[in-house]
Parts: structure tokens; sequence; C-alpha cells
């Protein structure tokens, strides 16, 4: 029987399979080996974590393949790879290296000022960062299969992630309680396509899986986040930066799990040593805020 | 009112509960153990195996699922929850669960990209079922006492023993609830010959 490869509900669906979990950032297998024993449901193969980027400065680039390859070949989780925002090729190479989702993401240095992908256009899924509706259904209209807060990447600091999920949030119920005739205003307030607008109106809710990222340090932050809405997180320097990285791994996943069981989060808070440093965000300047990457 | 419950370690565990909807049916999600006793049927959505494993062995479900089937009481398992019934996996020592006499191959048509929909012609289900296969298993064989349901190029994609009904695609992300009615009527029989 004919089999019909790429299709909205195959990309959305992967998404789907995801709920609930936790994704964690690895730069080689070693640490992906540790993160799917922790039982993160996907790995994003990265050469350097956030937090690192921002410490290097320079031009951040999609990961050496071999680094890629190294973790697709230790692990049977699902492997996410990023590409910089506009880079049609990095995306290409992405995805004839098999990997399971690329993220076209901030937290490398933009390939393009003017255009996101058109995501529509590739068989592998795609996850991008957005910190309103508007950012969002742009996204989703552009071919995103899934959703993520953008925060403020490689802070080790929640408040971004929160703002932007909370604003979310509330822009999807505001949609679904408005009446039809008065969603193109809001589509143009929004800088939102119609089309998308009128879908999450119908349905009540994103057409698109919305993860929490940018900023989770802790388990507590992991189970906020969920708290606020999300369908699961992704950590970033988090895990590899803190001192146990697999005793906090296990911490961040169960505390997903069991957001609302706060004697449980207590209890897998306690020893786990100290999480990232963190950096308040009004002591980045806004020229060097990755949020403030793509449009 | 029947009870069934949809396991929510991880997943895709809201598709399962609106598939599931009918009026004679209460739907529990099931996060503790102690919620297994209230429930007739369970569903396994579909996930990430590994990380459902993981946590069924953190929270103490290991034992108490297994009961749960020695009960003879019907499961359905969707992709991942397919790989968590099995008997056997391609390449793995252990299974999981252990309910079903299948062999499983975890990801077996390939990586995402491979990931695919096609129709099926199912037994006891109907033609043209909408099958959903993202990083999908196949049963590669089944025990003497475990009937087909359905094949994909030759492929075992759905396959039922008594109480237990397996499945390698996702019915529940699509609008066709046929497979989950099927589920439910397996439920409520059982019920009677208890």
């Amino acid at each position: 029987m004919e089999k019909q490869v790429g299709t909205d509900r195959v990309k959305r669906g992967m998404a789907e399979m995801q709920k609930g979990g936790v994704i964690m950032d690895v730069v080689n297998a070693e640490q992906a080996k540790i993160a799917e024993e922790a039982g993160a449901v996907a790995v994003m193969a990265l050469e350097r974590v956030p937090s690192d980027i921002r410490a290097a400065g320079g031009v951040a680039r999609m990961a050496d393949p071999s680094i890629t390859e190294a973790i697709q070949n230790a692990v049977s989780i699902p492997v996410m790879a990023k590409a910089r925002i506009g880079h049609i090729v990095e995306a290409r190479i992405l995805e004839a290296l098999g990997v399971d989702y690329i993220d076209e993401s901030e937290v490398l240095t933009p390939a393009d000022e003017v255009y996101h992908l058109n995501k529509r256009d590739y068989t592998v899924p795609f996850v991008c960062g957005a910190r309103d509706l508007g950012e969002a259904t742009r996204r989703i209209a552009e071919g995103a299969s899934m959703l993520r807060t953008k925060g403020e990447p490689g802070t080790g600091n929640i408040v971004e992630a929160v703002r932007h999920q909370r604003l979310m949030q509330a822009q999807v119920r505001k949609v679904v309680g408005m009446s039809e005739d008065e969603l193109m205003t809001e589509a143009k307030n929004l800088g939102a396509p119609y089309e998308v607008l009128l879908e999450i109106k119908r349905s009540g809710r994103l057409p698109v899986v919305n993860f929490a990222a940018g900023g989770i340090a802790t388990p507590a932050d992991a189970a906020l986040m969920m708290q606020l809405g999300s369908d699961g997180v992704f950590v970033g320097s988090g895990i590899f930066k803190s001192e146990n990285p697999a005793k906090f791994a296990k911490a961040i996943v169960e505390a997903t799990t069991h957001y609302q069981d706060y004697a449980l989060i207590a209890k897998l808070s306690k020893n786990l040593g100290p999480a990232m440093k963190g950096i308040e965000i009004s002591s980045i300047e806004a020229k060097d805020r990755m949020q403030e990457r793509g449009w | 009112m029947i009870n069934i419950g949809v396991l929510a370690l991880q997943g895709a565990v809201r598709e399962h509960v609106k598939a599931l909807e009918a009026p004679d049916v209460n739907i529990i999600i099931i996060k503790k153990v102690e919620q297994l006793k209230e429930i007739e049927g369970l569903v396994f959505p579909g996930g990430e195996s590994t990380t459902m494993r993981r946590l069924i062995n953190l929270y103490g479900f290991y034992e108490p699922l297994k009961d749960f089937a020695k009960q003879k009481k019907p499961i359905f398992g969707t992709c991942a929850g397919a790989i968590l019934m099995a008997n056997e996996i391609v390449g793995q020592m252990e299974p999981h669960l252990s309910v079903m006499d299948m062999v499983v191959e975890r990801n077996a048509f390939g990586r995402q990209r491979e990931s695919f929909e096609a129709l099926l012609k199912m037994d006891s289900i109907g033609d043209d079922v909408q099958g959903v296969f993202i990083r999908a298993p196949i049963i590669k064989t089944v025990g003497e006492n475990v009937q087909v349901l359905a094949r994909h190029n030759g492929d075992i994609v759905a396959a039922q023993s008594g109480p237990f009904l397996a499945c390698s695609f996702h019915p529940e992300l699509t609008d066709d609830y046929r497979m989950h009615q099927y589920f439910v009527k397996m439920v409520r029989e059982s019920r009677i010959h208890a």
C-alpha cells in the first residue's frame, strides 16, 4: 500500500510523543548516554551548550556532523540538532544526516536577518522558538511542527521563559474567547496568519506541541514551566553545567512528570549540588539577548 | 460505567483520552500505582518506550502492571506501548512487561524522516484505517495464540492475544476511533466474563 512521508500528522505527531518529557542538550556521545539513562525523551546534539556559546562569543554554527553522528550512534531515543535561522543548507545537511528533528534556533547566530526557513519543504520536522503568539503562529505557518519558548538561553534564569509562556497562553485564551469577526484585526495586531488563529479559536489550543526552553536550571524550574501549561521542557546548559549531571538529569525528568507532587520535588531537589550560576537578564545588553534573534 | 485508564508517565495521553470517550466510559489518567485498582482496562500510549520504562521502575509500576495483565484485564498499547507489551525486543537482552507473545523491532522503518502514513486493512476493525507510523516498531513474529490484525507491506503492525491489543502505529492521532471502540468493547466483554 502507498505510503506518504513528511505529512503534517507525522511531523506534529512526533512532537506529541515527546509530551511530558525532557529534551536535553548534549555535546558528545557520553553525555547523550547519561541523558538517555536519566529518562530524557530526546537529546539535542550541539557543539557547545548555550552558556558556553554565550561565553565564547563569535559566530555559532551548526555542530560538526561527526558530533551529531556520534550522538546518533550512541542512543536509541530521537536526536535533534540545531541549524542557524534561515540557513537552508545547514538544515538540509541535518536532514541528510537523518536527525529526527531540527531546531531552527536563535541560540546560533542567524544566517538570514529577513527570512526564516520554509519548513514545509522538508521531510524532517522543525521546532522553533517564540516569545508571543505572533511569532508562534508565523513559525507554524512556515511549517514548524513544534514550538518552544525562547526564554533567554544559557542564563539559568527562568524569568524570560515564564514571560513568554504566560504571554502565549494569555494570547491563546484571548483568541479562543473572541468572536470570529474580531479575528482579522487580532491577526493584524499580532502579525499572525489569520488561518492559524482561526484554527486556534476552533480547537481551543495551539495546533502544535509547545515546550518550555531557555533558562531552566532546577527541577523546580521544570515543574514551574509544566504548571504554566508547557507540554514538556528543553534543558540546555542546566544539566551538564551542574556538579552531578546524572543525578541532576534524573531529578529534572521526575519533576517534569510529577510537576504537582511538591513533596516529591522537595525530595529530589535535596543535595543536588549548586545549579549553574546564572545571569540576571538586565545585565545582558539588549543586543546580546538571544531571544531578540528571529522575528 | 466502565473505568479505563491511560498510563500517563509520558507521551500522547490526551489523544487517547479523547479517542476513548463514550457515554459509558469513565477515563482515568494513571500517574500513581494505587489508581490501577480503580480500572478495568488500560492503555499504554505512544511516547518513548525507554523513558516510560524508567519511570515504570522508578514509581514501582512494574509488578502492579504485570499483576494487572495476569488478571487478564484488557490492555491496549500503541507504538511505544506495544514495545512495553512484547515478550521479546530485537537487540535487547530483556523485554519490558512481557505480556504478549510477540517479538518487536524498535524503529524498524528507520528515523523520523522515514515516518509515514498509510491506509490499512484490519481484521476485526475494518478497512481504510489510517495508520500513522512515527519512528514505529514492527511486530516481527507472533506466538501461535496471537492473532495478526493488520500488515503493512507484509510486516505485522497490529495484533491481538485475548485481552491484549497492540499496534505499531498511532490511531489516537487520527479522527478514526474504530480501534479504540474495539478496545472499549473488549473491556465491556471482559466484565461480562469476569
